[in-house]
This record gives C-alpha cells, sequence and structure tokens, in this order.
C-alpha cells in the first residue's frame, strides 16, 4: 500500500469513527421511540395473523436497512467533505 | 431489554456488536455470518428455532445495504444474481427436504455435523492453496515485470485453467454476462446455485461460504463481482427463508431490526475496505472463516453443548 492509499485509509477510519459516534446517539433515540411504538403492534401480529407478520418483517427490515443504509452514506459523506468512498 | 416475541431477555448493545461484526465480514467477504450469529443468538439465551428465522431475517437487511454499497462500486451483476437466485430457493427447497427425511430417520444432528465438518475444512484448506499459490505467483511475475498495476480490485486465479476449462462447457442455451466479463452456460449456473441453495437448506444460514468460492472459481467472476452478486442473491433467497421461517413462528423481527442496527454500519465498513485489497487477498482472509465454523461445530458434538 502506498503512502497516498495510506493516507486515504486513515481518512476514512477517521471518518468512520465520527461517523460511529453519532450514528450510535442516532440508534439509540431510535430504540425508544420506533421499537417501543412498533413491539406491540407486532406481537398482536405475530399471534394473530401470521402470514401478515410475514411480509411486515421483510418489509420493516428492508425499509430499515435503506434508512440506515441513507443515514450512514449521508453521514459519510458528511464527515468525508462530499465523498462517501 | 425484554423482546415478546420470542420472550427473551437480552442486552441490546451485545445484539448491536453481533450484528457489527456480522456486518463487518458480510460486507467485506459477501457471506451471511450464520455460522456465527447462530451461535450468538443462542449464546444469548433464545431458542434455536428463533435463532435461526431471526438470523434470516437480519440477513436481509445486512446484505441490503451490502449489496447497495457494492453497487455503488460496481460489484454486482444483476443478471447473474436474478439466475442465481433461482437456483438457490430450489437448493434450498430440496436441503430441507433432506433435513425432514433425517429427522425421521433420527440422525439428522450427525450426518449434518459431520458433513458441514468436512464442507468447511474442505473450503478453508482448498482457498488457503489457491490464494497462497495465486499470491506467489503473482509475487515472482511483478518482481519480473517491475509491474505499476495497483493491488487493489487486480484479481488472479491459480485455479483459472480449471474455471476456462468449466466455461469451455458449450451446453445451450448460454448466458452472457457482460458486468462480469463471462459467457456461460446456464445450467452450469444454476448448479452452482442449487448447490449454495442445497447447503443453506441442509446447514442453516446464507451459505455464501460455499457460494462465493464457487462463484469465483467454477464461474469464474472477479472476486469483487462475487462479493457483491453473492449480497445481492442473497437478499432475495434470504426474503424467501424469512417468509417461510415466520409463517412457522420462528422469526422475532424486533431483534432482528436491533441487530441490524450494527450490521448497517460494519457492513459498510466490510464494502468499503474491499477497495483496498487485491482478490487474492481477500480469499486468503476468507480462509479462517469456515474454520471458526468448523470448530465450533466440533466443540458442539465433542461436548455435547448445543451452542
Amino acid at each position: 500500500m502506498g503512502p497516498r492509499s495510506k493516507t486515504a485509509v486513515r481518512r476514512t477510519l477517521r471518518a468512520f469513527a465520527l461517523e460511529l459516534v453519532i450514528y450510535a446517539a442516532l440508534v439509540t433515540g431510535y430504540f425508544f421511540a420506533v421499537l417501543h411504538l412498533l413491539g406491540g403492534w407486532l406481537v398482536q401480529l405475530e399471534t394473530q395473523h401470521i402470514r401478515v407478520y410475514a411480509v411486515v418483517a421483510i418489509l420493516l427490515i428492508i425499509g430499515q436497512a435503506v434508512v440506515l443504509e441513507w443515514v450512514t452514506t449521508g453521514l459519510l459523506r458528511l464527515l468525508r467533505g462530499g465523498r462517501s468512498e | 431489554m425484554f423482546f415478546p416475541i420470542s420472550h427473551a431477555h437480552v442486552n441490546p448493545i451485545y445484539l448491536i456488536v453481533v450484528g457489527f461484526v456480522i456486518g463487518v465480514l458480510g460486507g467485506f467477504f459477501g457471506v451471511g455470518g450464520s455460522f456465527i450469529a447462530g451461535p450468538a443468538l443462542r449464546l444469548a439465551g433464545i431458542d434455536w428455532n428463533f435463532a435461526v428465522g431471526t438470523d434470516l431475517a437480519h440477513i436481509v437487511g445486512k446484505s441490503v445495504v451490502a449489496a447497495k454499497r457494492h453497487r455503488a462500486l460496481g460489484n454486482v451483476d444483476l443478471r447473474l444474481g436474478f439466475i442465481m437466485a433461482l437456483g438457490t430457493i430450489g437448493g434450498a427447497e430440496v436441503g430441507a427436504q433432506l433435513i425432514q427425511m433425517l429427522k425421521r430417520a433420527g440422525n439428522v444432528n450427525f450426518v449434518v455435523s459431520v458433513v458441514s465438518i468436512v464442507i468447511y475444512l474442505g473450503i478453508s484448506t482448498f482457498m488457503l492453496w489457491e490464494s497462497w499459490k495465486t499470491l506467489a505467483r503473482s509475487k515472482r511475475s511483478t518482481a519480473a515485470r517491475k509491474s505499476t498495476t495497483p493491488a487493489a480490485k487486480s484479481d488472479d486465479s491459480a485455479f483459472q485453467h480449471v474455471t476456462k476449462a468449466i466455461q469451455r462447457w458449450r451446453i445451450p442455451p448460454m448466458i452472457s454476462l457482460p458486468a462480469s466479463g463471462v459467457t456461460i452456460s446456464l445450467w452450469i449456473i444454476l448448479l452452482v446455485a442449487f448447490v449454495g441453495g442445497l447447503c443453506s437448506g441442509f446447514l442453516g444460514g446464507g451459505a455464501g461460504y460455499i457460494r462465493m468460492p464457487s462463484m469465483v472459481y467454477v464461474l469464474g467472476i472477479p472476486t469483487h463481482l462475487a462479493v457483491g452478486t453473492d449480497l445481492f442473491e442473497i437478499i432475495i433467497s434470504a426474503s424467501y427463508g424469512t417468509f417461510s421461517h415466520a409463517i412457522k413462528g420462528n422469526v422475532d423481527i424486533l431483534i432482528a431490526l436491533v441487530m441490524h442496527t450494527g450490521a448497517a454500519i460494519g457492513a459498510q465498513l466490510g464494502a468499503i475496505s474491499t477497495q483496498y485489497f487485491a482478490g487474492p487477498k481477500i480469499r486468503l482472509a476468507f480462509v479462517p472463516l469456515p474454520l471458526i465454523g468448523a470448530a465450533i461445530v466440533i466443540y458442539t458434538m465433542f461436548s455435547g453443548h448445543k451452542l
């Protein structure tokens, strides 16, 4: 790895560490807000409409993935001055 | 934190850390990481059926993040991914049926344990030999040519002659994969995917530990594209598996959502890291992963513990 690549790696890792801190704060808020509100409804769905629960489970995990990917990419871009990689 | 669907008390920090570790592995190697996630959930006191189903749900989310990142880097062959998903689903169904047969015969634990140890050790040994040989060969040729080609994204394989021979089998219909730079028989792609699906249905998880190396060595897909395409394909096959497990009452989506918050950021780190490593180095780093799986299975066999 050349000195240029080393600098790039160091810069990425520094941005990543900062991203991790901001992300942790966001995730903590997310737990208290979203998961707490969804919990009761999901349990009810799982016991009464298992097929709907199965579809909702897949949609929820994909939805969360898309949103978190958007958040992490946005954070990384912000911290690295317009570049995400 | 209490998770009412699986009736389990689990520390969310533990779930996030497990998700993060598996996310890094997934983003870097294109594997689901079930051989770590399953036992890790079991260690937290979650029943096996929930561990397997919930892990699959979490794999869907993690693969979406990592595949999206790989797609941005140009590492996903969509055509190959869709074809492979068909073969994987077929293989997973056959694998699940084999499990049911073994359950009826009463020797499922022993047979699955022995088969998994043989497969894990076989993959590790082969990949160690191949990547070591490839790295040694490229070192020699670089020294001779004093090449200035950058290390990252370069791909070479000591097994290339076999891959080329397989690509010469002209069994119609032939499928052209411009993104991967390969033209190959549809049946070979389906066979590779079917074997991966069979391992997934038989041994559990996404079976990326067999599909990713097969894509490189059998289909001749460059390593970076194999990692990205495998992740894309896992989104489809793991979604199918999640639905199947969820209707059997084996998925605690709340646990999967918490795990995924760690995996989302880990997968990004793993995917970005692939840019700094050449294909043979990624394959060499992959070697310990199936060994961890084998060690866990051997431990459970001889200690009598069900992790």
